[in-house]
């Protein structure tokens, strides 16, 4: 296994070797496809400049308050609509029809009401984030054993412990899955937000970079893209790992 | 889902109450009426919209772009997804490269497409392909890869070659993982067409709905969300409706879902 | 002139750690035609290996089979091996009409009297009506009996069974032993058969081989000659049965001790 990773490595090298040199030779246009070096290079003086941390920062704080919303409305609704059925069927025909639109058509209508601040954004993450959180943790609450609720009520557990004793524990690994699929939509739906109606930001970043033709910049700006969609990737699964030390789960 | 034998009343009940609120909300409220339009404004802005046309050009611009990158994203996704599923070497060279780009949202990809290919239909299609080709990619890896090795035996105990096993045991066995990733790419898929038509302005629906934004012509606005929603819905369920044709045989298994 | 011979065989596998497994000692012996023997032993011995062995499916580490006298390298063609884990070994994706199909494909025979071989198959293990039945839609017994329906319609000179009824509950056991042994006795095939259950083994073989623990080697061979076709009440009511039996587990249990 461990042989299997050095070949992708040496590999991934060995592409990023042929990149500098066709790209230094010139068989590439510089100004399309710049040496990976420069990029590199690049990208280290935006950190330093402080250029990127400021635009990631500013992608983040709005990504993640929009994320958290998201999973504050719809974790709760997501439990009720799977405890009570009668509930859940009220509002499935509504979910229905909203869960078609594509997440990016809904920036349009956001930046209607929220011009281009930050609101617009947390309305189009909280609102890409609402199904796969919503749809998952019903599942989840809805696939609970009923071997382990006729446990509980053998023991005697009234209804509120049996909520949070068993209910809660019992459907968050579904609901984990929720919000982990959730997270790279939050990442694409901050930079497309960006991209189509923003000042900031990393998505901005990028685009504008391209915009005037600063295109080792604009590569660096995705680097940095990279480089947080897998920051967030480890500190999603190290949260989960903590939080939900018992649930076994398939190595990702 | 919910079964879907019994008509669901308090469902509709609960919709046709909510757009009664927004109707008579947004005329009672005449400020609010840019912002939300009634239904029924809406609904004449639609009628009106398709029947002369306007936005049915931009529909099929929509629809012509998503088919074309969807399926040209399904052959390669599937095509290299079974080489790298099978050919463990060639997966290992990979499987690094594969890591580092996955975090990165596809859509950044765009102005690098811009780059490329300016701001036609080509590049559209181009960013589509990349996008939908990953879900599509990595789920036709791990059916082919985690292929039970008894299934494997099996061909061979019966005397088949290693191309008649890929062909008449492996394929068919992680179907089910290939149709799970082309399932999810259709959303992703739609995504990117509206997304990349949104930023580089060329037609579309996407376009149309961000122009009419721009020009504040919410009933319009809205009236091309409900379109390209229409489309998104009609899209799933003509892939439900083959989905279902062809694998008559499936208990309902549940595969990787990679964005 | 026998139409199975393992010479010398013996298994040893090297794991990722470093460590070695033993799995097969040195086994030798002989199977003449259209007779069904069996392999007893105590769990982990290796029985498995053994059979995927002989079936082409592992290359032993030294030692050979030979099938009519030719030496077996990889999948013979007049040898088809069922699995234990029929769930995982049957096409989910094709009806139980389809699966058994594919046992008379493999062989490249696709004409009409193909499709005809197989219903006729089908019947024969008694899933008549499951013809057109996804497997998922079928109990473990029910699809064991198609495995086994797939299998003979390969028309296999030899038919390696690892352990094929083992999960399977005590009832639908018997029942498929019966079966089996009409089955065998109308096609005339030689069967090699692995079973943890001696009683089983005894039941259904002409002769039984019974397997040290790892690395396991033949410590006994039993010649079984009660008369067929054989009863699960008569034949096992016999003194002579239990007397067999006891023996073999006596020898087990050693094993095990060890």
């Amino acid at each position: 296994m461990r042989d299997s990773r050095l070949n992708g490595f040496l590999f991934l090298l060995g592409l990023l070797g042929v990149w500098e040199l066709v790209a230094e030779a010139g068989w590439v246009n510089p100004l399309i496809v710049p040496p990976f070096s420069k990029i590199l290079s690049s990208f280290f003086s935006l950190i330093e400049s402080g250029q990127i941390p400021w635009q990631i920062l500013a992608s983040l704080k709005r990504s993640v308050v929009g994320y958290l919303l998201a999973a504050a409305i719809f974790i709760p609704l997501g439990v009720l609509m799977g405890l009570f059925d009668a509930f859940h069927r009220g509002l499935e025909v509504i979910i229905e029809m909203l869960r078609p639109i594509p997440p990016p058509v809904v920036v349009p209508v956001a930046m209607l009401f929220f011009g281009l601040e930050d609101e617009m954004k947390i309305f189009v993450i909280c609102f890409s984030c609402a199904w796969p959180i919503l749809l998952n943790t019903i599942d989840g609450v809805r696939n609970i054993d009923r071997v382990l609720l006729d446990t509980a009520r053998t023991f005697g557990l009234s209804r509120q412990r049996i909520m949070w004793r068993v209910i809660v524990p019992a459907c968050s690994p579904q609901i984990m899955t929720g919000l982990r699929v959730s997270l790279p939509i939050m990442l694409i739906l901050v930079v497309i937000s960006e991209m189509v109606g923003s000042t900031d930001g990393i998505g901005y970043f990028i685009l504008d970079s391209q915009r005037r033709f600063k295109v080792a910049q604009m590569y660096a700006g995705m680097l940095a893209l990279a480089i947080l969609g897998y920051g967030l990737n480890q500190l999603f699964n190290l949260l989960s790992r903590l939080l939900l030390p018992w649930h076994e789960r398939k190595v990702d | 889902m919910n079964d879907s034998r019994t008509f669901n009343w308090s469902g509709w009940l609960a919709l046709a109450l909510l757009l009664f609120m927004w109707e008579y909300g947004s005329r009672l409220n005449p400020k609010l009426q840019l912002y939300i339009p009634s239904i029924s404004q809406i609904l004449v802005t639609l009628g009106q919209l398709i029947s002369s046309g306007q936005v049915t050009a931009h529909l099929l611009i929509t629809l012509r772009r998503f088919v074309e990158g969807y399926l040209l994203a399904a052959v390669v996704g599937v095509s290299v997804g079974v080489i790298l599923g099978y050919f463990r070497f060639a997966h290992s060279l990979l499987e690094m490269l594969i890591e580092f780009l996955r975090p990165m949202p596809s859509v950044a990809i765009i102005p690098v497409a811009i780059l490329l290919l300016g701001i036609g239909d080509s590049m559209i299609t181009a960013v589509t392909v990349y996008a939908s080709m990953w879900p599509i990619l990595v789920n036709t890896i791990d059916g082919v890869r985690y292929i039970e090795r008894t299934l494997v035996d099996t061909g061979r105990t019966f005397g088949l070659s290693r191309p008649r096993i890929l062909w008449h045991v492996i394929l068919p066995a992680a179907s089910r993982y290939i149709v799970t990733g082309l399932r999810v790419s259709l959303s992703i898929a739609l995504i990117l067409v509206t997304t990349a038509e949104m930023i580089v302005g060329s037609q579309g629906l996407g376009f149309f709905i961000l122009d009419e934004e721009r020009s504040l012509h919410s009933s319009a606005m809205y009236a091309g969300i409900i379109l390209v929603a229409l489309l998104g819905y009609c899209l799933n369920r003509l892939f439900l409706l083959l989905e279902n044709r062809g694998m008559k045989w499936r208990r309902g298994m549940i595969a990787r879902e990679a964005i | 002139m026998p139409v199975l011979e393992v010479q010398n065989l013996s298994k040893t596998y090297r794991q990722l750690g470093g460590e070695t497994t033993f799995a097969i000692g040195n086994i030798s012996c002989q199977v003449e035609p259209k007779e069904f023997v069996s392999f007893v032993g105590p769990s982990g011995c290796g029985k498995t290996t053994l059979l995927m062995s002989i079936a082409g499916l592992i290359a032993p580490t030294s030692g050979r089979v030979m099938l009519h006298g030719r030496e077996v390298t990889g999948p013979p063609p007049k040898l088809v091996l069922v699995f234990q884990e029929f769930n995982k070994s049957l096409f989910a994706w094709r009806s139980v009409l389809g699966n058994v199909r594919f046992g008379i494909e493999a062989r490249g025979n696709r004409t009409r009297e193909a499709e005809f071989r197989a219903r006729s198959l089908i019947e024969l293990v008694g899933l008549k009506d499951f013809e057109n039945h996804y497997p998922w839609e079928l109990s473990g017994g029910m699809q064991q009996r198609v495995a086994i329906a797939r299998a003979l319609a390969y028309e296999p000179e030899v038919l390696l069974m690892d352990e094929p009824f083992g999960s399977l509950d005590a009832l639908t056991r018997l029942e498929l032993e019966d079966t089996l042994l009409r089955l065998w006795e109308e096609l005339g095939t030689t069967i090699l058969f692995i079973t943890h259950d001696i009683e089983e083994a005894i039941y259904l073989s002409d002769r039984v081989w019974v397997l040290s623990r790892r690395p396991s080697q033949i410590i006994e061979e039993l010649r079984i000659d009660f008369s067929r076709p054989r009863n699960q009440v008569a034949t096992r009511a016999e003194a002579r049965f239990m007397e067999i039996r006891n023996r073999i587990y006596r020898r087990i249990s050693n094993e095990r001790a060890v």
